[in-house]
């Protein structure tokens, strides 16, 4: 299909979204990510059952988490899609972008840069 | 094992704001399994701590350090010789691992990260329940190993109370009835004679009531 997503999009591999942790998200804001979402297969069809559930709940703590520190919990995001989905995989990603670029970059790597500066 | 829950996240900040060096402390053991205060749970909080200060404009230091328990010196040990580094001691332990920090490092603020809430089993991941009081004084030979001082709300010795309904306590239809569960099983081991012996008067002096509680043993004292 040869499809184009937005390039500022970094991929990170696993071989489930269950193995996805919280602190494999806190650490990507922590190094400057502006958001990260999480790419899972649809809700019922997990080759482990539960993998991409397991993500889902630690993706919702994390967005309490970033809340509550004042990062802002809407840069994270949970979606679902089957490998076929092209297409779906190239709105996720519009859909992502937009909404971070709506919000800022991350406030951490402002602040980091504010901080060597000083 | 003891089980503790997380404090929120506003309440660790509030209680180590001030501090330039944190060194945030994880236990191994029963607060690794409640999945509240292991090495896990430390890179997330020393994650979101470093995260808040810097977007704050402050420069604290957060490291991170778990060991195998707080409530043995010999562990408490392990960070003898770089504790003077620190302002204050975050610790994930339950409530003894904290207190035993604080005893060890006198000079060092000490702060909870946990509320430490009992001594329970661990029914399924993410659901703990209570199971022992530490009464200093076990009954569970004559309840069908199911203990009427952690398990009943009244701490009943000889029965149900009149708020029994259906195998359910009064005080919530999620909570069983102690003595429900207790005849059931005296039923099913051919053993509910034991239910009609009275119990004694319990010694509550070996509990709580007592005051702080000490077990010395010469045996194995050295």
């Amino acid at each position: 299909m040869r499809l184009q997503y937005p390039g500022g999009i970094r991929i990170v591999s696993v071989p489930c979204t269950g193995k996805v942790d919280l602190i494999h998200i806190m650490r990507a804001f922590e190094k400057g990510a502006d958001g990260v979402y999480v790419l899972g297969c649809m809700e019922g069809e997990c080759r482990y059952e539960s993998g991409n559930l397991r993500a889902r709940k630690r993706v919702d703590k994390a967005k309490d988490l970033l809340e509550r520190i004042g990062i802002g919990g809407d840069r994270v995001s949970m979606y679902n899609l089957s490998s076929s989905e092209a297409p779906r995989f190239v709105e996720y990603a519009r859909e992502m972008t937009e909404r971070i670029r709506s919000l800022g970059p991350n406030p951490i790597k402002i602040a980091s840069k504010r901080h060597e500066a000083a | 094992m003891i089980v503790a829950k997380p404090k929120p996240v506003e309440e660790i900040i509030e209680s180590v704001n001030g501090f330039d060096r944190i060194l945030l402390v994880g236990c191994n053991e029963c607060v690794t399994v409640c999945e509240a205060g292991g090495r896990k749970e430390v890179g997330v909080l020393a994650s979101a701590l470093r995260m808040h200060f810097l977007n704050q404009g402050k420069n604290v230091r957060i490291d991170e350090e778990t060991l195998e328990r707080q409530c043995d010196r010999e562990y408490l040990e392990e960070v003898r010789n770089r504790i003077d580094q620190y302002d204050a001691v975050l610790s994930l332990a339950c409530g003894v691992g904290v207190q035993f920090m604080a005893e060890t490092y006198f000079q060092t603020p000490v702060v909870p990260g946990v509320d430490t809430c009992f001594m329970g089993v661990t029914e399924e991941r993410g659901v703990w329940s209570e199971r022992c009081q530490g009464c200093g004084q076990c009954v569970l030979a004559r309840t069908g190993g199911i203990c009427p001082v952690s398990r009943c709300a009244k701490r009943l010795f000889n029965g149900p109370c009149g708020g029994s309904t259906q195998g359910k306590c009064e005080l919530s239809k999620d909570v069983e009835c102690a003595w429900q569960l207790i005849i059931d099983r005296l039923t099913e081991l051919g053993r509910l004679d034991d239910y009609e012996e009275l119990a004694p008067v319990k010694d509550w002096s070996t509990e709580r009531a007592g005051g702080p509680r000490r077990v010395e043993r010469e045996d194995v004292r050295q």
